[in-house]
């Protein structure tokens, strides 16, 4: 089963936290290593799918078109900017419990003062086969 | 000389004999796969042009065995390398028993579903073991990558050697406990092939294919086994419908709308005398009646002709047998077909408390609350069958049916 672990700008519960950009370099090296670490253990489980950081909010961009004519592109910064999607890894694990597992080891992850950050992480199943026929 | 196809077939076939005889000889599979999976690359490399030798088998036994010498350096490891090459000299060359020994085919599966092993590690190890496909190609036919496949083979090998497991063919009781297991794994390997419409890709193996090749080759070895021909039953007869079971873009066709004359009338000929033979022959398994209620559908001229008295007796006995209440939804529509809908309706009542919420409940009442004409009621299960699926194109064919209810309900106002 594959799921995708998604977390946003926005989630981190740890109301101490503040922005990265408050952070100490060591505190910033930290976090980073953390989640290489936990990427390069679910690679030797034979878990990791792919892992991704996407660029700032600021960066993003939203395109709507009608289909003729053309489409309206939208440029940033947003005032919604905390809901945009910060990064994902997708796993494939042999169960939903596994996945909620790696969601809350990456929920964990530390900042400031080494305290875990509590960031908020979606759990989505990819679609696969149909299942529960045997 | 032989082309790069051909010798890769060729490959295919060797690799697992060549690795049953190297475990057996140095009593550690995993080294033994590691070894042979050298000797594989390098004959990939000469074959080609240096011609094939005329033992595959022995050839690649011979090489992995050089590999496996290599790596056993060090002074801790001196006395197995001694034993070893020792063994060697005990057995030069390969008896004609041993290629063909079918123990050691049998050995070998039964090594690759090992009970420690997870559904998704047995499978890997199986389809590189005994399927001789490469690391990239099963990567291929999970959509992950590469190293991560390679990084799940590794791990189900040192779990295989954790567990004490020697390679050696189990007897008796044991042997019945450990088939489960194998036409368990072999069955999801059909599955994962059949179910999943992802479309023909380059280097992407056909899954369901490779399931009944492996199949017909434990078949092979165990001819006597009434659910191992049950299961190869099963495949063919399902195999069958392959092509009218999706439509443009991987839409689903239920089996009642399916083009009949779309089925492969020589696989359902083979699926249909196989489970006519072994029907009867020992206990009657889940995978023989699974592919008796199949029969029963391929044979059928329509949906309707269907001898829905027969596949409801059998899924009445499948019940019995199966712990899975999927079974029971399959009941309850075969009941529905036989004695009306309300009869169907009133089987999923309590199967409501161990399905829960699950979306095959929902899908199946939908389809009895067409039939019984209550189609609001079942526009509603529709939908929410739709939001449980986990499976896309199963998603898009329950909103399907959602959207023809809702359409001719716009009609008839």
């Amino acid at each position: 089963m594959k799921f995708m672990l998604l977390q946003d700008y926005g989630g981190v519960e740890n109301e101490s936290v503040g922005p990265m950009s408050t952070w100490t370099p060591e505190e910033i090296e930290a976090h980073i290593a953390y989640q290489v670490e936990l990427n390069a253990e679910l690679a030797e489980r034979g878990e990791l799918v792919d892992a991704q950081g996407l660029t700032a909010p600021e960066q993003a961009k939203f395109v709507v078109h009608d289909g003729s004519g053309a489409p309206v592109i939208t440029d940033g910064p947003f005032p919604e900017g905390k809901e945009l999607l910060a990064g994902y890894r997708i796993v494939d694990v042999d169960s939903l419990e596994r996945a909620l597992e790696i969601a809350a080891r990456g929920s964990a992850a530390p900042g400031p003062g080494g305290e875990a950050i509590r960031q908020r992480i979606e759990v989505r199943e990819v679609m696969g086969i149909p299942g529960g026929d045997a | 000389m032989m082309r790069r196809g051909e010798i890769e077939g060729l490959l295919r076939d060797a690799a697992p004999q060549a690795l049953a005889v190297l475990a057996r000889r140095c009593g550690d599979f995993a080294d033994a796969e590691d070894a042979i999976q050298e000797a594989m690359l390098e004959a990939s490399s000469q074959w080609p042009a240096r011609g094939v030798p005329e033992s595959p088998v022995g050839w690649l036994v011979h090489v992995a065995s050089r590999r496996l010498t290599d790596r056993l350096r060090g002074d801790s490891a001196r006395r197995r390398r001694e034993q070893l090459a020792a063994d060697q000299q005990q057995q030069p060359a390969l008896g004609a028993d041993e290629i063909s020994a079918r123990d050691d085919s049998l050995a070998l599966i039964f090594m690759c579903c090992h009970p420690a092993l997870t559904s998704a590690s047995a499978i890997a190890l199986t389809l590189r073991a005994v399927g001789g496909l490469s690391t990239a190609e099963i990567a291929a036919a999970f959509l992950v990558p590469e190293a991560t496949m390679a990084q799940r083979i590794s791990r189900a090998k040192q779990t295989i050697k954790a567990a004490g497991a020697t390679f050696a063919m189990p007897v008796g009781e044991e042997r019945e406990q450990r088939l489960r297991p194998v036409l368990r794994v072999l069955y999801l390997i059909f599955n994962e092939g059949y179910l999943s419409s992802r479309g023909e890709q380059l280097g992407r193996p056909d899954l369901a294919a490779e399931a009944i090749r492996l199949t017909r080759a434990l078949r092979a070895a165990l001819p006597n086994d009434p659910e191992v021909s049950g299961l190869l039953a099963l495949m063919l007869l399902n195999e069958a419908r392959r092509l009218a079971r999706t439509g443009t873009g991987g839409s689903l066709i239920s089996l009642a709308d399916q083009d009949r004359s779309l089925w492969d009338r020589e696989l359902i000929e083979e699926g249909v005398e196989l489970i006519a033979s072994c029907w009867g022959r020992g206990a009657i398994g889940e995978y023989q009646l699974q592919a008796a209620i199949a029969a029963a559908h391929d044979q059928s001229a329509g949906y309707a002709e269907t001898d829905w008295r027969e596949i409801l007796a059998l899924y009445g006995l499948l019940e019995r047998l199966s712990k899975s209440p999927m079974v029971g939804l399959n009941r309850a529509i075969a009941a529905a077909m036989v004695d009306g809908p309300e009869a169907g309706l009133a089987l999923l009542e309590p199967l409501a408390d161990s399905l829960a919420d699950h979306h095959r409940l929902h899908a199946t009442r939908a389809h009895l609350l067409e039939l019984a004409g209550d189609q609001p009621a079942a526009i509603e299960e529709f939908e929410r069958a739709a939001r449980g699926t986990n499976s896309l194109p199963e998603q898009r064919y329950l909103q399907t049916q959602a959207a023809r209810l809702r359409a001719a309900r716009h009609e008839d106002l």
